[in-house]
């Protein structure tokens, strides 16, 4: 369970995120959309403990992210935007280091390094260095790092940018597989993702709620059936072809 | 602590996964040789012991600890990094004393791998080796109190050369300038003397070379132990308060 109550963040005067409320129940998988400069990305730092909320609270599996920022970081898996990770050092000892920070040990350890490995087919780069594979395998050493401990909740900042289409459906279908019993929000601008893999969207644009529903819903309200058409509809505001007013 | 030695582990491992190990090593030995047998005349000296190599310390660290320090943080929020490890389950405290434990026991292990020059003066002669010992403490010391001020100003910024920069000048100014003779007395008449002598007992050579002379007085080393954990307070501060960009 994610509870989000009246988030806002303030960088100066711009208002990043604008007094933010929603709940994100287990088996839900959120897609968080928004044209560049939405606030998806800060609000995801919000949830993860990264950065601080101007004010406002973020519970998640019960654990407020400020005032037990261990608890909630340990029940959460996080892809930051761009899937960072340790340059210089092997497949292998990044994984390994993510096990041992997040106390892996024992059969468990061996279990859920090899699930992850095999899930992401990283098999054949363990020892590489990370600096040297390809975007579509630093995404995927990414994906990893946030499965490894089977966190009840994952937040996936843009999981499939930079992936060949071969990879995104790769991508898809494992977060497809993972969705049952867990909480999975991800940030896109793939809208087409969403249709795929979401069963719940929320758009924002300039830091507000516009939109939250099902991608079902969204896509009734244009009347050529395009999810393109309703998100431009709803975040610029103009006139869309096909999209009754006030959608 | 589990945390703060997963941390150490990698960060200390990361050293020796570039060249940098070896080129920081290499030419950190090289120069010790230099000082120690050229600008420090070690053997013209005739005297059993190793205040040539020691007296150059400072100097050496001037530049060498804040290419060490440099990389602390300034890397992590260039790669991104940073938010990867700030979102895993360990605080703010553990990363900082991790990281910097990891940068001072390569500090150690450049400085440990030295021995030959001990080793030397033992044949040579018969030097005081409790005297020695205790340089190499006061060096060892040192080391950590110029890295707990890099890792500090390595969390300010996101760019290494600028790091390496300011820390260099900060320790140049702040902490050896005004402890070396030339310079202090430059200050003679324009301060009070009490005031002058206030700024010396703020200096890494001030209390660097009392150690040196073979007395590990508590005062040393609790200068040495404030002024490490009031950098990396800082440094745990200016994360807190700065975390993006």
């Amino acid at each position: 369970m994610i509870e989000i109550n009246h988030l806002t963040k303030r960088y100066g005067v711009l208002k990043a995120v604008d007094d933010l409320t929603f709940s994100v129940a287990a088996g839900e998988v959120l897609g968080f959309l928004g044209p560049n400069g939405a606030g998806k990305s800060t609000t995801m730092k919000m949830i993860t403990g990264f950065l601080a909320p101007t004010s406002g609270s973020i519970r998640v599996c019960g654990h407020d992210v400020e005032s037990a920022p261990l608890a909630a970081k340990t029940c959460m898996g996080y892809l930051p935007e761009g899937a960072p990770a340790y340059a210089e050092m092997t497949v292998r000892a990044f994984l390994d280091f993510i096990a041992n920070v997040r106390g892996l040990a024992g059969d468990r350890r061996k279990s859920r390094l090899d699930d992850v490995i095999s899930r992401l087919a990283l098999g054949s780069v363990l020892e590489q260095p990370i600096e040297t594979l390809s975007k579509g395998f630093k995404r995927r050493v990414g994906l990893a790092q946030a499965l490894l401990h089977d966190p009840p909740v994952l937040i996936l900042d843009e999981p499939t940018d930079g992936l060949d289409p071969n990879q995104k459906h790769e991508v898809r279908t494992l977060i497809s597989a993972m969705s049952k019993d867990k909480i999975i929000v991800i940030s896109t601008h793939i809208l087409e993702e969403v249709d795929a893999l979401c069963n719940r969207a929320i758009i924002i644009s300039n830091g507000r709620i516009l939109a939250d529903d099902t991608p079902r819903n969204l896509k009734a309200r244009s009347a050529t059936g395009r999810l393109d058409d309703v998100f431009r509809a709803i975040t610029t505001g103009a006139p869309v072809q096909g999209v009754a007013a006030h959608a | 602590m589990h945390n703060i030695c997963t941390l150490f582990r990698r960060e200390f491992a990361s050293y020796f996964a570039t060249p940098l190990a070896f080129v920081f090593i290499v030419i950190f030995l090289f120069l010790t040789g230099v000082c120690t047998f050229v600008l420090g005349g070690f053997f013209e000296r005739g005297q059993a012991d190793l205040a040539p190599f020691f007296t150059y310390h400072p100097w050496l660290y001037l530049f060498f600890i804040p290419a060490l320090s440099m990389r602390l943080w300034a890397e992590e929020r260039k790669s991104g990094t940073i938010e990867l490890l700030m979102t895993l389950p360990v605080t703010l405290w553990q990363a900082v004393l991790g990281k910097f434990l990891a940068a001072w026991a390569f500090a150690g292990v450049a400085l440990a791998l030295t021995f030959p020059m001990w080793i030397t003066v033992n044949y040579l002669g018969d030097p005081d080796n409790g005297t020695i010992l205790a340089a190499y403490v006061g060096s060892f010391l040192m080391a950590g109190g110029f890295l707990a001020i890099g890792s500090c100003i390595s969390a300010t910024t996101r760019n290494q050369v600028i790091a390496f920069i300011l820390t260099a000048m900060v320790c140049l100014v702040l902490f050896l300038l005004t402890g070396f003779g030339p310079a202090i007395n430059a200050l003679d008449g324009l301060l009070p003397q009490s005031i002058i002598d206030a700024i010396a007992s703020m200096s890494f050579l001030t209390h660097f070379s009392s150690i040196a002379k073979g007395v590990i007085d508590l005062r040393d080393l609790l200068y040495f132990a404030t002024l490490i954990a009031i950098s990396l307070a800082a440094n745990a501060i200016v994360l807190d308060m700065k975390k993006a960009d």
